[in-house]
């Protein structure tokens, strides 16, 4: 089980003045279970690579498969299969809640498993079950207009909206961007847990790399429209040439451990986090000793 | 002499209804001309309430705000105050009306009147000042966002504004578009003078600064320069904010009970102080 992208090429408004390409030759894996980071700068392509993951941007040319299924069906049959595949991916565009439209949030919520067709019984049982997930009590929120939430509840009243749909691949287009360093944590330890109790395989967008080296196990490095590497983050981190060519740096975290190794501490620079930053600096200083 | 003076500031926003919100409450606070001040906060905290007062967009429920001694709440007086203070919002695409770079940032100057020979040279000169005069001509749609941030940063210059009120300008952007940013912003205020009000949640931004005010639940709560804020780790974390990497590691190592510098904040001085204790001898 896996999505697959084998050499996507998608062009913007082809064969008129206006003709660009921003998608190259892109083949990358996201594996069932995986949590894959998608980099790059502005304009490299991330955005245009994730609307190909559920169908909503049609390669001009490649293949996108979902679990197997092409996504640009061929006959009627082929286009039901790909219809069903499409679900499966769940799409958290750059700020959701700017989609919250409804009364309430459990309106809001069950907004898609209803016009899914799903039988009403159960559309309240999976508005339930989404907004628990995301941390929205359901007794206590159920009611509530989704416009007076604070920013990160809104958020995640929009996220719940994609988990109730049961997707097994949820990506989310830079899902902290514009909240505060509090909101910012809440929202990566749900994303987390979503991942890790919940089975969801997760593709993110991030310009952050620290959050990509904290969460990632795959990293896709997009530049001008072509997928330079895909890697486990480690990899990725260490190539500074391709980094650079890309208009990233490496997360601050292993910048400062370089820093130090340059001035003469003996430490090691490969750390996700700040614990791990700390034990190298403490490996580094009874080295010295 | 102070630039910008709230007394007593309070805003409500619904007053007198249900959903009746106090946003800000009781705020007294100056800027000081040609000063660098940062606004920290979580979301909600008022931050942005607040900023929109300097020039008028919000007007208090209760107190005072004055802008170079005027009162904002003097409606002979607002024109003036929103020509000396100029605003950037977060989202790029929001800001830029027109369909060439040039035009925009004339925008302002042209409703105001001026000459177009005038106009002229405040846009080239206003262009410069950004860097962004080799854009001159371009549609604005076709630049990044820390290009289009400097746009809007231009078109404010454009205005002789004195002062600069940037509410999150980076929080849309990625990491070389922030520094764009930040750079230019720096630059204005080292080299012409200009006063500054930035509103961010990115503490490495916020090292920047000659000052910085942090805010919670509409009040005031901590002020002074960076070293000062961000050595109060512990404060920082409990009013849901955060502090530079290089502060955060050198506190947890003091906390373990390494005997470092009580004042570390850049990755320079972290360094330079491991690199002493693990060396003493050298």
């Amino acid at each position: 089980m896996s999505i697959e992208l084998k050499e996507v090429t998608y062009c913007y408004m082809p064969g008129t003045p206006y003709e660009r390409y921003a998608l190259r030759q892109v083949s990358v894996s996201i594996q069932d279970g995986s949590f894959t980071a998608i980099a790059g700068h502005t304009g490299s392509g991330k955005s245009t690579l994730v609307q190909h993951l559920n169908g909503l941007l049609q390669p001009s040319s490649g293949q996108v498969l979902v679990d197997g299924i092409d996504l640009k069906g061929s006959d009627k049959e082929a286009r039901a299969a790909a219809k069903a595949a499409r679900r499966r991916v769940g799409m958290v565009f750059q700020y959701p809640e700017q989609q919250l439209f409804e009364e309430t949030v459990e309106k809001d919520v069950a907004f898609g498993p209803k016009n899914q067709g799903l039988d009403p019984g159960l559309v309240q049982g999976r508005v339930e079950e989404a907004m628990n997930l995301v941390g929205l009590d359901y007794a206590s929120f159920r009611n509530r207009s989704p416009f007076q939430l604070s920013g990160g509840q809104k958020r995640r009243a929009a996220i719940a909206g994609v988990l109730a749909l049961h997707p097994r691949y949820l990506v989310l287009d830079e899902p902290t961007a514009g909240l505060d360093p509090c909101g910012r944590e809440d929202l990566i330890r749900m994303i987390q847990k979503l991942h890790r109790d919940w089975k969801l395989t997760i593709v993110f967008i991030s310009h952050s790399m620290e959050d990509v080296a904290r969460l990632a196990d795959s990293v896709i490095l997009m530049n001008h429209g072509e997928c330079v590497i895909q890697d486990d983050p480690d990899t990725v981190f260490s190539r500074d040439d391709l980094l650079q060519a890309a208009g990233l740096r490496p997360p601050h975290i292993q910048r400062l451990l370089r820093k130090l190794q340059a001035a003469g501490v003996p430490v090691q620079t490969r750390a996700k986090n700040i614990e791990e930053c700390l034990a190298r600096i403490r490996e580094g200083l009874k080295h010295a000793q | 002499m102070s630039f910008i003076e709230f007394h007593d500031l309070t805003h409500c926003y619904n007053q007198g209804q249900e959903n009746e919100y106090m946003a800000i409450c009781g705020v007294n606070l100056s800027i000081e001309q040609g000063s660098f001040t940062v606004i920290l906060g979580r979301n909600g905290s008022g931050k942005s309430t607040l900023a929109k007062h300097i020039n008028g967009l919000l007007l208090p429920t209760s107190g005072v705000c004055l802008v170079d001694g005027r009162d904002t709440q003097d409606m002979d007086d607002l024109w003036a105050i929103r020509r000396q203070v100029g605003m950037v919002f977060q989202n790029p695409d929001n800001q830029l009306i027109a369909a060439v770079v040039e035009d925009d940032v004339a925008f302002g100057p042209e409703n105001l009147g001026i000459a177009p020979q005038e106009i002229r040279s405040r846009v080239d000169e206003a262009l410069k000042a950004v860097g962004m005069e080799k854009y001159k001509s371009f549609a604005p749609h076709l630049l990044s966002g820390g290009q289009k941030q400097r746009i809007a940063i231009a078109g404010a210059l454009a205005m002789r504004t004195r002062c600069l009120v940037l509410d999150e300008p980076t929080a849309m952007l990625d990491p070389q578009g922030r520094e764009e940013v930040l750079n230019t912003v720096r630059r204005l205020h080292d080299e012409q003078g200009i006063t500054i009000v930035y509103i961010t949640h990115f503490m490495e931004e916020a090292v920047a600064a000659d000052r910085i005010v942090v805010m919670d639940q509409g009040r005031i709560q901590a002020e002074g320069t960076p070293r000062e804020i961000f050595c109060e780790v512990e404060a920082m974390k409990a009013g849901g904010l955060d502090v530079p990497l290089a502060a955060e590691l050198a506190w947890r190592l003091r906390r373990e009970g390494m005997k470092l510098p009580g004042q570390i904040m850049t990755d320079e001085e972290l360094v330079q102080a491991l690199e002493a204790y693990g060396c003493p001898l050298s």
